[in-house]
């Protein structure tokens, strides 16, 4: 299940910018391990319903749309892009109209290429229109920044829809197009994050065929290559010694996918997890002893050391790998910041995918 | 005695000079403070094209082009009868980068947002409102605001809420008044590809309205500070001249043993250097005190004047404490360069003079001479072609400078002809003695000239102002009686109860709104058809039946200040937005309006009503007999429970008209006087100088039988009747510096053109006053001369000197 | 130049030997017009008296010319400035022919400078506010004692004709102590002071200098003390006093 959606909990990290200093990662990390007081429970046994589940789900603390795509360009170079919008609810309660609306969104954009990492945040608050998410036809929006469907999109597979960011020092504009429906993380979309209940509810689409435009500076080249998406919200996803994770997303050269994670804890234990998904969307969860994720190479990047490269393996899969990075400084500078970055794998198994590591 | 005259040469000017610029400085923080609080005029806005706010559905279509915009909302809103600045801000979408603006805290983002929110609160403006931190004062439509917080570096008089807290306050829902533009992320979409012409868009100003405003206030203060700061260097200059003069034998010894100039030179230099150091510490000091002092009296013209708040408190910068010594240390180098210069190019030997000094002295006359009508006819070229306040300010300068530099040829010819018909060998050596100290004496005596030509200038038109003020002010305050309601439900009752007595002879009700012409913010202001206005509004310019005209609704009178502007004269149409749509007034009038920063219309106050019905009809004026105007104001008091503020007399307001104006040249004059006891003392230093210098040359008049009291008289009667003639000279200069202040100044600065009088007794005064500072300043010398021991004297004529 | 008819008329001091230019009394023996008694004055140099006059005695009859000389420091100056009463003694008595001037207030010590004495110092010490014309007739005017026909015979004689219109800056030292000498000598003194006149000047000017100033002396008849270091000098005079430990011999 869904350890990603933990991932990119950099959502925390925008109420973490906007409201809560960097003391608040003592307990638990931004924010994520703050009580549900108010808030909607996640619960197991829930029955997903598309288009709706695409929506908003403002009855949750936070919530995000979060897509990665790994790319090649016209000559053939590998790049990545990320496009992710966060939800938080300031307040539990109903909805308040207008300003008063206590929804706040943020977003992150960011393309990879071996040689250059650019990346940029928005944020708005609800009520008013500025960002916002619609279930049907799909639209997920901040200011300029889009994720957008039309009356053709299909509910199951999410697609298609169009990608767009732009910052004053890159751009991209891409279409997704799947030909699978999305598939439900952990137990039918229940995902658990620790022994004590805190869970999310989560569910993917790894298979997006991505086609688009890429500009960096003045220089705009065509890419292609393939996209995953998490969508996942929660109201209390962390338990409060849980002090960040390392998450890999990745796409094997045989069409499966694969969704691992590991939160490590205060006490020095971790928390691993994996979910299988099978070429045809057949999912398979690992559990944690059978998941070996060792660090095996650290980059110095924004004054941290970040394990960028790692040694996987899953021995009940006979699955063995070495990742690394496209681009180790890979770094998101914004207001609560992460490492975030395209990598490439190479053992028993071949393929690309995305590493997110935080709370370093 | 050279070291004390250096040293008070030096501290005053450092002291007035850094003085000032502490003053300029502050005033310049704050308004930056202003002009970077949440989106002044230092950043690019888009505002409606004509109308004051417009649908907060157009900041989300920009947002949504990619346009990095940040909505605003901004009102007045009425806490205990006092009216405040309300700004509606949104934190998240902000730009960081308009200026120095008070950054919300992150932590406090969430507290400010939600609810029940915050008001932000300059800490002045808390204590002007009588409110504490957390306090929710209610607004005059009973909203109650959200709970206060002190914010350190917001400026003054506003209070700074969440846009949704606004538009709830104001009464403005989904409306917004201007979009702040931060810095842009990509290309966003051409402006009228999104909104059409419904915005337009508002390049930042470098210069605040406030700064373009106040420029004049400050050159001003700049000008004195400067004066001052020239007048020190003379004293500097003539002390270091004599000190210089004192040791010339020395120097010559030295140089004589072998000591290189250069090493001479450098010695002199550090020793300057040393105490141009302390001096300009001293100086520093003394400015900060005179800053101290004259800030709460500038504060109040300014707020008088332009309506800009300046904290009554000082702080300084570092640069400042550098600055102040850097410019006593430049100052004192360039006041002893030609003393320097002197000691470099010191000879070896004295030797003999190669011109009489009446032939150099001619020369330099000439010289200066042909200078000054240089300057002279600059001053007239920028009276003929200059436009700005610059300008006006350039002419005042030449034409001072020009004074200056005429000053000793204008005293060498009535020395001259003083001289032609002396009959008495004393009388000839009086006048003859008395041009040959000219060049000593020139610098000190420009310095009295200049002071005393500013102080003509600027009390004539302080006084020049000042009748005019209150004549206009009688005519102003014509009602009797001026009652404020805390709202239109209560006017209504004291309007009603009003009628009932029999010693209110007339109710006469005003309104005032606010609109906008040509994108500046201007007052309306609505006045009944009374025959009381008709008789006593004092108006400058008319068209035929003027009030008549006012009264169907199309037409109005504008302030001068707002008509200079628009460059709009009687006869001209001006177009104003309201409510309603744009309201077109025929100018009928021109009036004075002395004294409001903002620009003013004046129409039918029914007019006013149907354009603007929100205006609220809380002012009235009433006419009373003169004995029954205390009882009617008791009983309006205990009927109403209304406060002296809601009600007053308008001898009270007169009053309080009169000690707001009189506080506002408090500035002036003391500079005025700062400026004339500099100068005195540059005269005092120059004097002092002299007298050691003239010993040589009294000393064989006393040898030849003339005594020492007599020496004295003399020459204390030659430096006052100099100074008489300098301030003879200073007079018409003086009524030049006022009439260029009046016509030319004043109308660029303030918007108006006074008439100019002449005020014969202050003149008799001002001269009076100049020679007393020139008897004091030469008391000294003077007795000493008298008293010298002939010993001293004797010396003179000692072999070895 | 208007009081010049009235001090003509004036003949108290007229000289001797002018007689046949001038109406007035003649005198036919020449009599003291300085009378020096047991002068003395003591300075307080370093919180030391120095006893600079211990008790001078020295008198100069009309027409007399003497010289004084001795070290330096010996007290010629003071001397001088006693007898000129710009300094007061503090014994001793100085009459100039006949009154008495240590006892005159300073207001009757500078009338009398101003009325009988004529000065010449090293330094010339002439006014440079005015012209050479002017300041040779300063002195005289301030006297009341103008005398246009005197006056024109000394700018002839001290040769200053050509330079009536310049000032002191633009003369060379000889020149400057000749208009010096001029404006001394134009009120018709009773005794011509002089302090080294010629202590500035080279050999050559100071020679014509001081003939010329003999040669007046004699004219006007008055006494002349010089206080000289020249003993050359001193010989051209009638008399030669030399003040050594605050005596004169």
């Amino acid at each position: 299940m869904s350890a990603n959606g933990l991932s990119r909990r950099a959502f925390a990290g925008s109420l973490a910018a906007l409201a809560l200093p960097r003391y608040a990662f003592a307990q638990g990390y931004a924010g994520l391990g703050e009580s549900a007081n108010g808030f909607a429970p996640v619960v197991p046994g829930r029955a997903f319903s598309f288009p709706a589940d695409h929506g908003p789900h403002p009855d949750f603390r936070i919530e995000w749309w979060y897509l990665t795509a790994n790319l090649v360009d016209a000559a053939g170079a590998p790049c990545g892009l990320q496009w992710t919008l966060f939800r938080q609810a300031a307040a539990s309660g109903p909805q308040r109209e207008g300003w008063a609306n206590q929804q706040i969104w943020m977003a992150h954009a960011a393309v990879t290429r071996a040689d250059t990492h650019r990346f940029g945040e928005l944020f708005a608050r609800g009520g008013i229109g500025q960002a916002g998410v619609a279930a049907k036809p799909f639209a997920a929006w901040i200011d300029a920044w889009e994720m957008k469907g039309t009356d053709a999109t299909d509910d199951r597979t999410l697609a298609p829809v169009v990608l767009k960011a732009s910052s004053a020092d890159f751009s991209y504009a891409l279409t997704l197009q799947a030909d699978r429906t999305v598939v439900l993380q952990g137990d039918a979309g229940f995902s658990r994050k620790s022994e004590r209940g805190q869970a999310s509810y989560y569910y993917s689409q790894p298979f997006f065929r991505a086609q688009g435009t890429l500009r960096i500076d003045d220089k705009t080249v065509d890419v292609s290559g393939q996209a995953w998406m998490d969508r996942e919200w929660s109201s209390q996803p962390l338990a409060s010694d849980q002090t960040g994770w390392d998450w890999l997303s990745l796409h094997l050269a045989s069409g499966d996918k694969l969704m691992l994670y590991r939160l490590r804890q205060k006490d020095g234990q971790d928390y691993p997890f994996g979910n299988w998904i099978a070429a045809d969307g057949r999912t398979e969860q690992i559990t944690g002893r059978d998941i070996q994720m060792t660090p095996k190479a650290t980059a110095e990047v924004a004054g941290r050391k970040l394990p960028v490269e790692w040694q996987i393996a899953i021995p009940s899969k006979s699955f063995s790998i070495a990742c690394k990075p496209l681009n180790a400084k890979a770094w998101m500078g914004t207001g609560f910041s992460y490492w975030e970055g395209p990598i490439s794998f190479a053992g028993t198994h071949n393929g690309v995918g995305y590493l997110e590591l935080t709370g370093y | 005695m050279q070291l004390a005259t250096l040293l008070i040469g030096l501290i005053s000017a450092t002291a007035l000079w850094s003085g000032v610029q502490a003053i300029n400085q502050q005033a310049r923080n704050a308004y930056d403070r202003a002009a970077a609080t949440f989106g002044g005029t230092r950043t690019a806005m888009l505002v409606a094209s004509d109308a004051a706010t417009f649908p907060q559905e157009l900041f989300v279509k920009l947002r949504r082009a990619g346009w990095p915009v940040s909505p605003m909302l901004e009102g007045r809103v009425q806490i205990n009868g006092r009216s405040i600045r309300l700004l509606g801000i949104e934190p998240v979408t902000l730009p960081v980068d308009v200026g120095n603006a008070p950054s919300l805290g992150r932590n406090d983002l969430a507290a400010f947002v939600g609810p029940p929110g915050q008001t932000l609160v300059a800490r002045e403006t808390l204590g002007d409102l009588q409110q504490v931190e957390g306090a929710t004062p209610a607004i005059s439509n009973g909203a109650k605001l959200p709970p206060l917080r002190m914010q350190q570096q917001l400026v003054s008089d506003v209070l700074v809420v969440d846009i949704g807290a606004a538009q709830r306050l104001l009464g403005k829902p989904d409306q917004i008044s201007r979009l702040l533009i931060g810095k842009a992320r990509g290309k966003p979409a051409p402006l009228a590809s999104v909104v059409g012409d419904q915005l337009q868009l508002v390049e930042p100003n470098a210069e605040t309205e406030l700064e373009r405003l106040t420029d004049s206030f400050h050159l001003n203060l700049t000008a004195f500070g400067l004066l001052s700061f020239f007048v020190g260097l003379f004293i500097v200059n003539s002390a270091v001249g004599l000190a210089f003069e004192q040791r010339l034998p020395m120097l010559r010894t030295l140089r004589a043993c072998g000591a290189s100039a250069r090493l001479l030179n450098t010695v002199l230099v550090v020793e300057l250097v040393a105490l141009a150091f302390v001096a300009g510490l001293v100086g520093l000091v003394c400015g900060y005190f005179i800053a101290a002092a004259l800030l709460p009296d500038v504060a109040a013209s300014l707020r008088g004047l332009y309506g800009a708040q300046i904290p009554g408190q000082l702080t300084l910068r570092g640069e400042w404490w550098l600055a102040g010594i850097g410019i006593s240390i430049l100052g004192a180098l360039i006041a002893a360069a030609t003393s320097l210069l002197k000691a470099i190019r010191l000879p070896l030997l004295a030797t003999a003079q190669p011109q009489a000094w009446q032939q150099a002295q001619h020369r330099w006359l000439i010289l200066q001479g042909t200078a000054a009508l240089a300057v002279f006819a600059v001053a007239a070229l920028l009276l003929r072609y200059g436009d700005s306040l610059i300008a006006g300010f350039g002419v005042l300068a030449a034409l001072m400078l020009g004074a200056a530099l005429i000053l000793p040829a204008f005293l060498e010819i009535i020395l001259r002809t003083g001289q032609r018909g002396a009959r008495s060998p004393l009388a000839l050596w009086f006048w003859a003695d008395s041009r040959q100290q000219l060049s000593g004496l020139s610098l000190a005596l420009m310095a009295l000239l200049l002071a005393l030509a500013v102080n003509v200038g600027v009390s004539t038109m302080v006084e020049s102002f000042s009748r005019t003020f209150l004549g206009w002010l009688n005519g102003r305050l014509a009602a009797d009686v001026y009652v404020s309601a805390p709202d239109n439900a209560k006017a209504v009752a004291i309007r009603n109860w009003l009628r009932e007595r029999s010693e209110v002879q007339a109710v006469l009700s005003g309104g005032r709104a606010e609109t906008q012409v040509a994108g500046q913010p201007v007052e309306l202001l609505g006045l009944p058809d009374h025959a009381l206005y008709r008789e006593r509004w004092p108006l400058l310019e008319t068209a035929p039946k003027a009030w008549t005209q006012l009264v169907p609704g199309n037409a109005a009178f504008i302030s001068e200040q707002l008509s200079r502007r628009l460059n709009v004269r009687v006869g001209d149409v001006v177009e104003i937005a309201t409510p309603g749509g744009n309201w077109e007034l025929d100018i009928a009038g021109i009036y004075a309006d002395y004294g409001n920063p903002k620009g003013q219309l004046t129409v039918n106050v029914a007019a006013l009503l149907r354009h603007f019905p929100q205006t609220p009809q809380t002012r009235m004026g009433l006419i009373v007999p003169r004995d029954r105007i205390p009882g009617l104001i008791a009983a309006l008091q205990k009927q109403f429970a209304l406060d002296d503020r809601s009600v007053a007399d308008q001898a009270t307001v007169k009053a309080e008209s009169i000690r707001i104006f009189n506080r506002t040249f408090a500035v002036t004059s003391a500079l005025n006087a700062f400026t004339l006891g500099v100068a005195g003392i540059a005269l005092l230093t120059s004097l002092l100088t002299l007298a050691n210098s003239r010993l040589p040359q009294l000393a064989p008049l006393w040898a030849i039988g003339i005594t020492r009291p007599k020496l004295a008289a003399i020459e204390l009667t030659k430096t006052l009747s100099v100074a008489l003639f300098t301030a003879l000279l200073a007079l018409p200069l003086g009524l030049l510096v006022a009439w260029c202040l009046l016509a030319i100044v004043n109308v660029k600065a303030f918007g108006w053109r006074l008439p100019f009088h002449v005020f014969p007794q202050q003149l008799v005064e001002l001269v009076a006053v100049a020679l007393l500072a020139s008897l004091l300043a030469a008391l000294l010398p003077v007795l000493r001369l008298a008293r010298m021991q002939p010993a001293t004297l004797v010396k003179v004529f000692a072999n070895e000197r | 130049m208007l009081a010049t008819g009235l001090v003509a008329t004036q003949p108290r001091h007229f000289p001797s030997k002018c007689a046949t230019q001038h109406e007035g009394k003649f005198r036919q023996t020449p009599f003291i017009v300085l009378d020096i008694k047991n002068l003395s004055k003591t300075f307080t140099s370093a919180g030391e008296p120095v006893h600079v006059l211990r008790g001078v005695d020295l008198d100069i009859k009309a027409g007399e010319r003497v010289a004084l000389t001795g070290e330096s420091g010996s007290g010629k100056s003071t001397l001088l400035h006693l007898i000129a009463g710009l300094d007061a003694a503090d014994g001793g008595t100085i009459a100039l022919e006949g009154t008495e001037i240590t006892v005159l207030s300073d207001a009757g010590r500078a009338a009398l400078r101003r009325d009988r004495l004529g000065l010449v110092f090293q330094q010339y010490n002439l006014i440079p506010s005015l012209s050479v014309d002017d300041n040779l007739a300063f002195q005289a005017r301030i006297a009341g004692r103008h005398d246009a026909a005197w006056h024109a015979e000394l700018v002839e004689r001290l040769g200053l004709a050509n330079l009536l219109k310049r000032y002191p800056e633009q003369l060379s030292g000889g020149q400057q102590q000749r208009v010096a000498i001029g404006r001394a000598l134009a009120i018709k003194p009773t005794l011509l002071l002089a302090d080294e006149p010629t202590g500035n000047l080279d050999e050559d000017t100071a020679e014509n200098v001081l003939a010329l100033t003999r040669d007046l002396v004699a004219r006007t008849g008055c006494g002349f003390l010089m206080v000289t270091h020249s003993l050359h000098l001193a010989a051209t005079l009638d008399r030669h006093v030399t003040l050594h430990a605050g005596r004169v011999s």
